[in-house]
Order: structure tokens, then sequence, then C-alpha cells
């Protein structure tokens, strides 16, 4: 199942689902690069409230800003890219993803394979719990003044539930804003046998993405919900989800997964598998992505594995039984974006993570707030305060970023995390003795 | 309580900047008093439909925060270094119980902070009503419009339960006629600090404005009116400074201290968006019609500013702000937004690239509300000011 190759000294181990969805980012950005020839149009989009189905539905080809700037992130390219936004003007306080974005967009466009990246012919603008998407695409629009632009305007669930109105004021932009675009542009029709046939196979894969973070409640977890979680993601918050290979992905990574249970096996990181599981944490917000592996290898070093995380629903909530729907589709796709996670509110924001903390046993629950993005992070100190008093639970804070590498202080991370392990140690002893979580946390 | 028929100009002054600095909320409290109906609504920036809350016999108060007069003791506990000021004097006021007499809180959609901001004060504030409202960012009457109108009729209802008071058209038709009235006399003060500058400073006309955020509108209507009575009659001789627009402060408020600078530097404020809300609409709305709700669902998807928290991909900010350094002859641009505002400071490279394009001279800087040292910026806009008047 699995294959094995040495790098120095350092076993870098690859499982199935990992080849395949390389396999699928491939094939994906290769499509990109040959628009020209193909004729496709390409949609620049964001993953909270996507609407990958109905893309497809037209034969069209996403792309996602976020997931460059993370990419850049990830290969260091963001320093360049942020600060040559802010010699445009861009203020230092601003999202770093959208001053990456845009330093990306003006020293090329260059996608993570190397390739330029197609100019958008949609910008399709989701505006689902993140005001800041609407600001972005407003300066995408300027920059990019021939893309033709739809919005959809996503209310929050500033009452903790779905209201009717919000629904029908979304298939309404659907209908009436969205997909006259994509006819448009597409020229194509829309059909909606075409896209519940997508829904239907999003709904397998939603399936089975959380048969893989439910397999968290085994004891050694064989999944990180965090770090690896932001690849179990990748297909499905992205370019795949509606397709039969995302299905393909994801039936390999429960093989994966189910392989890693039989043999006791811990989630698997850059440096091979978790031997020890120490600690089972929950973690709120994005992880940084210009220190990736350094940021994880702090928690698995110390055998930290995280079970659960709020991140990992960015994309789409699916724990509480929402699936994407062949019948009335573009009911299902309102219900689907009013669902994701920052368009939550607080009170449900937490009612998530507790739920996250019970059902995969976490012995922590850590905050990584992140200075760029006010919709995950303002409020999370109160979020914070509010579990450690509901579950008696250790907290842990720290700070980081998602591109910027100027936000990435090693040592104040390292330092606030011993003193946090240290906390767990001392909860773990006194759990030996007093079994001080009662059986209706653990429940 | 209070008269609010000054004798004097300076008298007007002096009550507005008391109004402005009492963050007991003494005003609305005794307001309250009156009725048993009555009820304490508070809102965050930028705007908010007032006139269905008055049709309610309710209050709207407009909470901007409480800039250098609070210490922030438990506010800075809620939010990180990184978010801006504003909240964290929100939620002190909210947890010293300044805000105990207020039956509920609306927190209209203009940024992330804000919105979360309302789910704290849900988790904390829970026996209060507390609300997100969230705009329509479609404008097509059939779309957003009909979206918006649900929304404020889910307002409307959860407001009346409050006490019990039903709106009636005729009590709406009535608000709308009043907040005419409002729009209207405060234009008329800002024409006359357009026109003559050194008669209402900057300093003055904030504080008068700002008293619109508190005052009962029928008083606030009487008070502007003898404000600008009173100014009218006030002779000063103009100084040699130049005219300048300030931009992006619309949510978390300058220190007086600071706008007081950008003038004592050489800058005469003629325009800015620092209560924004309150002059929304620069028209006057129907108040007379059969469906007053449909006039302010209307207004709104038709009649809205060019403001960073309605959306629009047609430079129309630009366009904007270009033509009120024209129509106020301005001869510059401050852009002077909070730190850490997302919707200021996102859209300020494009207008500040408007400007360049149009050669309309300009700088920026950021502040807090409770910003203590002015030093620096009052070097900035001093250097602005006599780089306009050496070369233009």
């Amino acid at each position: 199942m699995n294959q094995q190759k040495q790098a120095g000294t350092i076993k870098i181990q690859k499982e199935n689902s990992m080849l395949k969805q390389k396999q699928m980012l491939a094939e994906h950005f290769m499509a990109l690069s040959q628009v020209r020839e193909t004729g496709k149009k390409v949609v620049y989009t964001f993953v909270p409230g996507n609407l990958t189905e109905l893309i497809y539905t037209f034969d069209m080809l996403p792309v996602y800003p976020e997931i460059n700037a993370l990419q850049s992130g990830m290969r260091k390219k963001s320093h360049d890219y942020i600060r040559e936004a802010e010699d445009l003007g861009y203020s230092e306080d601003v999202c770093s993803y959208v001053k990456c974005d845009i330093g990306m967009m003006l020293q090329g466009n260059i996608g993570p394979t190397g390739q330029k990246l197609p100019d958008p012919d949609i910008l399709l603008l989701s505006y689902t719990g993140c005001f800041v998407f609407m600001k972005w695409f407003e300066n995408l629009k300027q920059l990019y003044p021939n893309a033709e632009i739809a919005m959809l305007h996503i209310p929050y669930q500033e009452a903790g539930r779905i209201e009717p109105d919000a629904v029908n004021y979304i298939k309404k932009q659907l209908l009436s804003e969205v997909i006259p675009v994509f006819e448009k542009v597409s020229g194509t029709s829309f059909e909606e046998k075409v896209l519940a046939k997508k829904m239907d196979l999003s709904a397998q894969a939603e399936d089975l993405l959380i048969e893989v973070f439910d397999s968290a409640q085994q004891k050694p977890s064989p999944i990180d919900a965090y770090f690896g979680g932001v690849y179990y993601i990748g297909p499905i918050f992205t370019a795949f989800r509606g397709s039969e290979s995302c299905v393909d992905y994801y039936r390999e990574l429960v093989k994966d997964v189910d392989y890693r249970i039989q043999n006791k096996l811990g989630p698997l990181t850059p440096d091979g598998y978790l031997e020890q599981e120490q600690y089972r944490l929950v973690v709120e917000g994005p992880p940084n992505w210009t220190h990736f592996r350094n940021f994880w290898k702090i928690f698995y070093d110390q055998g930290a594995v995280f079970v659960g995380s709020s991140y990992t629903r960015v994309g789409g909530v699916y724990d509480d039984g929402f699936r994407h729907s062949p019948d009335d589709p573009l009911r299902s796709l309102a219900e689907y974006c009013l669902g994701c996670y920052t368009n939550r509110n607080l009170p449900q924001r937490i009612d998530l993570l507790e739920r996250f903390i019970r059902r995969y046993h976490a012995d922590g629950f850590l905050v990584n707030s992140i200075k760029s993005c006010n919709s995950f992070s303002a409020g999370q100190l109160v979020m914070m305060r509010d579990l450690e008093e509901r579950l008696q639970i250790p907290v842990g804070f720290i700070e980081t970023d998602l591109v910027d590498p100027r936000y990435y202080s090693y040592s104040n991370i390292k330092n606030r995390l011993d003193s946090f392990f240290q906390m767990l140690d001392q909860r773990h002893t006194v759990r030996v003795t007093d079994d001080w979580l009662s059986d209706d946390v653990l429940a | 309580m209070e008269t609010w028929m000054p004798e004097t100009y300076d008298d007007a002054i002096t009550q507005s900047r008391a109004l402005f600095e009492d963050l007991t909320y003494t005003y609305p409290r005794e307001w309250k008093a009156k009725a048993d109906t009555r009820r304490l609504i508070g809102y965050l920036p930028i705007y908010i439909p007032r006139e269905i809350i008055h049709a309610l016999d309710m209050l709207p108060v407009g909470l901007f925060g409480a800039g250098d007069r609070l210490p922030v003791v438990r506010g800075d506990a809620f939010f990180q270094s990184y978010i801006c000021h504003l909240p964290r004097t929100v939620i002190e006021l909210a947890l010293n119980g300044n805000l105990d007499d207020f039956d509920g809180f609306i927190f209209p959609s203009i940024c992330d902070v804000i919105r979360n901001l309302s789910g704290i004060f849900r988790m904390k504030m829970g026996d209060r009503y507390v609300r997100y409202l969230d705009f329509p960012q479609n404008f097509n009457p059939e779309v957003g419009g009909t979206y918006y109108r649900s929304e404020l009729e889910r307002l409307i209802d959860d407001l009346s339960k409050l006490n019990g008071v039903v709106l009636t058209n005729s009590a709406l038709n009535k608000a709308i006629h009043l907040y005419n009235r409002n729009r209207n006399l405060l234009q008329r003060l800002d024409s006359i600090r357009v026109d003559r500058p050194h008669v209402v400073s900057a300093t003055d006309f904030y504080l008068i404005r700002r008293a619109g955020q508190i005052l009962e509108v029928e008083e606030c209507n009487r008070f502007w009116q003898r404000v600008i009575d009173l100014a009218d009659s006030i002779v000063r001789e103009p100084e040699d400074k130049i005219r300048v627009v300030v931009s992006g402060s619309f949510c978390e408020q300058p220190p007086l201290g600071l706008i007081k600078t950008i003038e004592n530097a050489g800058c005469y404020i003629v325009e800015d968006d620092f209560q924004l809300g309150l002059n929304w609409f620069r028209h006057e709305l129907p108040a007379d019609t059969d469906d007053p709700l449909g006039v302010l669902v209307d207004a709104y998807l038709n009649h809205s500013p060019a403001s960073s928290a309605v959306y629009t991909t047609e430079e129309a900010r630009g366009k904007a702000l270009l033509s009120q350094v024209q129509e106020q002859k301005a001869d510059g641009v401050i852009f002077c937004a909070p730190s850490f505002c997302d919707p200021a400071l996102l859209d300020r490279p494009a207008l500040e690239q408007s400007m360049d394009q149009n050669h309309i001279k300009h700088f920026s800087f950021q502040y807090h509300e409770n910003l203590g040292q002015f030093h620096v910026i009052k070097e900035q806009a001093g250097t602005f000011a006599d780089m306009v008047k050496l070369w233009e």
C-alpha cells in the first residue's frame, strides 16, 4: 500500500491517496495551462461557499486565489509578493492572502507548477463568511478589467440558524446573477440534471470525508485533522468536488486510513508515521503556511496529534449531516454556502468545537490566531475561555499568520507550546489518578 | 433634563461636547425613563434605518466606541493586538455596566470584526436583543430588495416584542419625515462648514454631528436648527489654510485631538466620512406613501453612498471621492483610516490611484481611537499643507 523512498537519511513515505491527489492537481494545472488551446473558460473563486459543481456544469475550470496564496507561502514566494503589494499601497495591517495574490499577479501570475495561470474569464465572488473576499474581488476586478463578474452574497447565520429568506435570496442570485454570467461566458445553457449528477458525487465524497474525520475517535488517531487535514480536504474544498476522481481519491484515503487503523499507526508526518501519541488536540484557526513543516514538527516531535480542527470545515461543514443533494440542487448549494464554518455565528462555532473535543476525546484545545484573518480571529479569545469553562479542558493560544513570514516567530510559538504541553502533562497525571474528565464530557 | 436650545454657539459646542463625553449615557437613560414603552437600541457604525426604531418608540443610540475617554482594562482580553480598537471600548462599556439600560443592539454588516462582536454580545449580553443586520450586496429590487425587506420585517417583529408597540405606516412615514429634516439640517450645517470653515471648525462640526447619534430626532432637529441660526451670526477671519477631504474614518472614530491637529497644521476639513451613517441618503425620501418600509428598502438599494461597506466594481468610490474634492473645492485628500480596518485600508490603494490619475494631492496615515500622540501627524499634515500652498 505504501511506497517509500530514501531522501538522505529521512524516509519520505507516500500513500496511494497522496499520489492520487498529486496526479489530480497536476492534471488540473495542466488543463489550466492549456486553456488557449482548449478554449475552456476560467473562473476565479473562493474556497468557502465555492460552487465547483456549478462551474463544472458549464465545463469551466476553477482557480482559487486563496490556494495560490497558500501555495506561494509554502514555496517561500509570499514574502516578495506581499512586498510588491505593499509597495503599491496595501497596508501591512490587511489580509496577507490578498496582498500575496495581488503581488503574484503583478509578478506574472506564475502558479505552483511554474506555469503561468490563465487570466480569469469570470470572477465569481462568493461572499461567504469573510468580508475581505468582497474587497479582494473588487481589487481583482481592477486588475482584470475584462473579466465578467458574478457576485453571490451569502448572508451570515447571525441567529445560529439558516433562515428560509436567506436560502431564497441565494437561489434567486444564482438564477438571476450567477448562472446567466456562466451561460454567457461558457456559451452553454444551464442543465439542472447535469448539476444534480455532480451533486450526487459530491455527497459520496462527503460521506467518505466524514469517515476519515471520524477515524480520529480511534486511539491512536490514524489521522492528523489539522496538518494532515489540509491534504485530506484538498480535493473536496477545491477543484474536484462533484467529480468521479474526487470520490476515487476519498476511497483511496479511506483505505490508507484503514491500513493505519489495522496496524495501530498514527498519522503520516513528513518524518514518517507518528509513533507515540502523547496529546490529542482540537485546534481553531487556519495553519501558518510559510513554515508549515517547521510548525507541524513542533507538534509531532512532542507526540501531539490534532484530532479535530475548524479549519478543515472552512470549505464546508459535513459533520452535522449536510450533504450536497441532487434534489433541488440550487437550494442545496445555498444551504452548503450558508453552513460553511466562518459563516456560522460564534456560539455555533463554539458548539462545533465542543463536539470535536468530546467526539474525538481531545486532551486540550488550541487556538492558532491568524493576524491576517479577522473572520476567524475576532472572538477567538472568548471562544477559548468559553470552552475552557464548559469542559474544564486545558487551552493554549499562539499567534502566526497565513502567508506573511514576518509574523512567524518560532521561539515565541515554541515557548507557548512548551507551557501548553506542560499543562497537558499535569492534566494527564491528574487524569490517571482522579479521572478528572467526567463520563459525559468523554461521551 | 437639559434643554437643547443653547443661548450661544459656544454653549452649543459645550453641550455637544458634554454629550459626547458622557459614557454613562445620561440623556438616553433620562429619555427612556419618561415612558414605560420607551426602549434604547444601541447601534454600531455605519448605517442603520433609524426611522424604524424611532417609529417603534425607541431611541437609536450610536455606539462609536469610547475613544481616549475610557481606559481599556477588560476589553483587551477579548481581542488580539492586531484587531482594531473600537470593539475593545464597546465591550468595555458593556462589561462596565455603561450599557445596562440598553434593551438591544444592532450590528450592521460592515466587516468581520463588527460581525463577530455581535457574537460576543450574544454570549455576554444574552438577556438583550442582539441583531447582526445583514444588508444586501445585491441591488436588484426583486432579489436583494426582497431579501432586505424580509430582514427589516424580522427586525421590526423582534423589536416590537421589546415594548409591544406595533409599527404603523403612519408612524413610519412620520419618522421618515423627521429624518428627512434631520439630514437636511445636517446638510445645511455642512454647507456652513464648507463655505466658512473658519466659522464652524471641523472639531465643532464633529461634536455637533455626534449629538445626532444620541439625541431624539425631534430634539436634534430643534438643536441643529438653533446651531445654524447661531452660526449665521458669527464673524471670524479666515486663515491661510488649505482645504482637504478626509477619507477612511467611517467606523472607528479619530480622537478629537487628531481632528484638531489636522486643522492646526493648516488644513480646513471641508468633507469627511466620520459619521457617514447620519447622512447616508442625500435626498429626501417620500414620507407619505402606503409602503414606507418599501421606501427605506428602495433608498438603500438605489441611493446608498459609495461606502466601503457597499459592494461595487465600478470604481464608484474613486469617482465619489473625486466629486467630493471638486464640489468642496478641496486642495487635497487625507486618507485617515483606523489601524487594522479592512474596509478602509483595502479600498485605499484604488482611491489613491484614482486621486493620482486626477492629479489630486494626498497623503495617508493610520490611527486608533485612543491615540494620544499627534506630533508626527501634525508634521505630516503641516508639510502637506505647505506643499500644496507652495506648488498650487
